[in-house]
């Protein structure tokens, strides 16, 4: 896959057309989103206390979203008692430009990471090289696409496309005495070592944040490998960098959206490290001298708006509905060229970018709701699925505000045409008698899009009689027994 | 697990979800009516008109007067689901129109249930019609629910031994809940062996227009599906939902194997009837 073409030069459909055709990738994901289904599934086995473990998660997190504001402002103000640094970013060359300041006052020249979607999300590591410094992800995950130059699959396991065979090759390419080997062990150790010493050299840490505790002013991270450690620990600045929507508001919430997390994503009652970052080092105790926090907004307030749409911002990063996706499970995540891919990716990427970029996503599903069913906070990702397909396809009335940037980016005069016609015919039952059959068939199925049918199937052949004719036949032979039971009695 | 958290329940959660933190309440089932409306979907009527009416049968069969309004046409979904919500409700409140009686509404597709049971509510809401869709809402039933909910209904089984591997739609599942009832009818067919196929909670690919404007993606699915099916060599598949079965079916003749679905009121009308209808043409 290094020979991939970038993203943005091909369209979706292209890039679907790609990936079904990898049969490589189509079985690594089936297989990899099949374990992580299991490990989910095994690792919950009440069903009655997970859907109360749930609804309270959902809870905790529509109560932070409901004060957003607040609970921003409160963190600030306690973060900032507990010595760290808050900066604010509108957008991602905002962001990018704030890591930039900081890196540029201490005079650093590396970076190691620990793993960070909305680092990915503002492509901190390619504006950082152009400025001339070096970040390395830690993350082992990062670390095999950043050698392989990829953006991730998929936001828990970014690398989960890439086979060992894959993985061996690069490591040999690229890392010091590193022989093939199709170990994993070995290549993860080989990574390993050639990390640490990074980890040493490194000015600055970066890494991201899961959740952060507006009472407290706690930064929470969780992960398995110590990368995340090491990155908030060792180099002599660390920054933290995140969404404005990760605010909670109590400590105590913490420990159930953890539960949900860690058990949700990989199948564990908990990560291996839990980072709790309250303040930069005290005397010496250890731990960088400052801390940063840059809080992007870079669209997230637009769904913030709409009392809907604001739920897709109580997702707290789990990958479940990824990973149960029939759709995802056969793309990959690479097709919907989004950083945020699969279900969530769907429902928020259209906020971040607009829909006129993202027009396909959220149609792009059967609307099976498997995503829904696992989410751990009840996001109702069919619902703003079909929410957005509804702005897409939408004008707007007069004097109305847009919900979202490129609103009626579908919009077309046949479709809503087309939509008219069959909704008169359809809530006209005589119209229905006359015209169904041909309507029905599908109206979906017209000559244009069948193609699309019978390039799987044969086409569905029309009943000969309608089962409103059929119900009346039906009727009039009842009618005529009985007459002739009763004519025969007589 | 949840003992854990009972101190981060409180009234702290202050939000609009309940507190109470259980899980959904099965929906409460009325006493076996006299009349229900009969509501066959669009897709029934115009391609496989036969279960529509073998369904009615049963119903009949079970001491039920079906009403069968013959102004029916469309739940509304295919609308609803591409965005055109005006178009959608247009066409929604003529199906509550036709079907205004306090008659259960017993419906022969999960998906266009979940769309009157569970979406009616919603894309009505704010609008004077809301309490109107709520009740109407209230009395919607997939016909597996009510036969197994509502009716009690025990097939007596007369025909040959059988396998069987059952599709249960997405909304059924889901939307409904009632992928349990399905299994459970079939299940008391006591000369026929239910099989399961791999991955068969997954999505079979349909999802209305996504089939035609996504081909190759939902193509993918209904050819796994079609694999997981025959895979396991059912002598028949059974299915609540005749959209899925329309999917299935068609590709399922267009890999040439002989194995077609069967909606399972057909079925049913099929493995209790077969007997009886030999016995009367004697
Ligand atoms: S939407 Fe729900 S399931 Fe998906 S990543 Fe977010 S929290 Fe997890």
């Amino acid at each position: 896959m290094s020979e991939q073409i970038p993203l943005h030069d091909l369209g979706f459909d292209q890039r679907v057309e790609r990936d079904l055709n990898n049969p490589a990738l189509r079985t690594n994901f089936r297989e990899a989103m099949d374990f992580l289904m299991d490990k989910r599934s095994s690792s919950f086995t009440d069903d009655v206390k997970l859907q109360e473990l749930r609804t309270l998660g959902a809870s905790i997190r529509k109560r932070a979203l409901s004060k957003l504001p607040d609970l921003l402002e409160q963190l600030e103000a306690k973060l900032k008692e507990n010595g760290i640094r808050v900066h604010w970013a509108e957008s991602s060359e905002e962001a990018n430009q704030t890591v930039l300041d900081i890196a540029q006052h201490h005079g650093a020249k590396t970076m190691i990471k620990g793993k960070s979607m909305v680092s990915e999300e503002t492509e901190l590591n390619e504006f950082l090289e152009k400025k001339g410094i070096h970040p390395v992800e830690a993350d082992m995950g990062e670390y095999i696409l950043q050698l392989a130059e990829e953006k991730p699959s998929h936001i828990v396991m970014p690398a989960i496309h890439k086979s060992k065979e894959a993985i061996a090759e690069l490591f040999e390419q690229n890392l010091d005495d590193c022989e093939y080997t199709e170990n994993v062990d070995a290549l993860i150790q080989a990574a390993r070592k050639e990390l640490r010493k990074q980890f040493h050299s490194a000015d600055i840490g970066l890494t991201g944040v899961n959740f952060m505790v507006a009472e407290t002013g706690s930064l929470v991270l969780v992960e398995n490998e110590g990368n995340g450690r090491l990155a908030t620990t060792v180099p002599k600045v660390h920054i933290a960098m995140t969404g404005i929507e990760k605010v909670i508001e109590h400590l105590d919430d913490l420990p159930p959206l953890l539960t949900l997390l860690t058990n949700s994503a990989t199948g564990q009652p908990i990560t291996t490290y839990v980072n709790m970052i309250s303040s930069p080092r005290k005397g010496d105790e250890g731990g960088p001298e400052e801390v940063h926090l840059v809080l992007l907004d870079n669209g997230r307030t637009i769904p913030f708006a709409d009392e809907e749409m604001r739920q897709t911002l109580q997702c707290i990063r789990c990958a479940a509905c990824m990973n149960h996706c029939p759709v995802y499970t056969r793309l990959g995540g690479h097709a919907y060229g989004t950083t945020y891919p699969g279900p969530i990716g769907s429902i928020l990427s259209p906020h971040l970018l607009g829909l006129e970029a993202t027009k396909d996503l959220p149609s792009a599903s059967s609307l099976c709701g498997a995503c829904s069913e696992v989410c751990p906070v009840k996001i109702p990702i069919p619902d703003l699925l079909r929410r957005l397909r509804h702005e897409g396809v939408r004008k707007l009335k007069k004097d109305e505000d847009p919900v979202i940037r490129g609103h009626g980016a579908k919009y077309t005069h046949t479709e809503k045409a087309a939509w008219g016609s069959w909704s008169k015919l359809y809530s006209s039952p005589a119209l229905y008698r006359t015209f169904a059959l041909s309507a029905t068939l599908l109206r979906g199925l017209t000559p244009s899009k069948m193609k699309g049918w019978t390039d799987y199937r044969t086409s569905p052949k029309p009943a000969s009689k309608s089962l409103h004719s059929l119900v009346k036949n039906y009727r009039k032979e009842q009618e005529q027994s009985r007459n002739k039971e009763a004519g025969g009695s007589q | 697990m949840s003992d854990l958290f009972v101190n981060a329940m409180p009234d702290q959660t202050g939000s609009d979800e309940p507190r109470k933190c259980l899980a959904p309440e099965p929906r409460a089932y009325p006493e076996k009516p006299e009349k229900v409306y009969l509501y066959g979907t669009c897709l029934v009527d115009l391609l496989q008109p036969e279960a529509g009416l073998d369904a009615l049968k049963l119903l009949e069969q079970e001491g039920i007067d079906v009403v069968f309004p013959d102004k029916q046409t469309c739940c509304g979904q295919p609308a609803y689901t591409s965005g055109y919500d005006d178009e959608a409700r247009a066409v929604a409140r003529m199906q509550m129109e036709v079907m205004a009686e306090n008659y259960p509404v017993v419906v022969l597709s999960g998906s266009c249930g979940g769309m009157m049971h569970h979406h009616y509510p919603s894309m009505f809401k704010g609008l004077p019609e809301e309490n109107h869709a709520k009740k109407f809402a209230d009395r919607v039933f997939e016909f597996t629910e009510f036969l197994v909910h509502v009716l009690n209904y025990q097939p007596e089984d007369k025909g040959e031994p059988q396998t069987v591997a059952v599709h249960t739609s997405c909304s059924a599942r889901r939307e409904m809940n009632v992928h349990k009832t399905g299994w459970q009818l079939i299940d008391s067919l006591k000369n026929v062996a239910r099989k399961v196929h791999d991955h068969e909670f997954e999505c079979c690919g349909f999802g209305g227009s996504f089939c035609v404007r996504y081909p190759d993606i939902s193509g993918a699915m209904v050819n796994d599906k079609v694999k997981a099916i025959t895979d396991i060599e059912p002598d028949r598949l059974i299915s609540a939902d005749y959209a899925c079965l329309m999917n299935i079916n068609g590709a399922l003749d267009f890999q040439g194997h002989e194995l077609k679905g069967t909606h399972i009121a057909s079925y049913l009308w099929e493995r209790t009837s077969m007997q009886s209808e030999g016995e009367s043409n004697v």
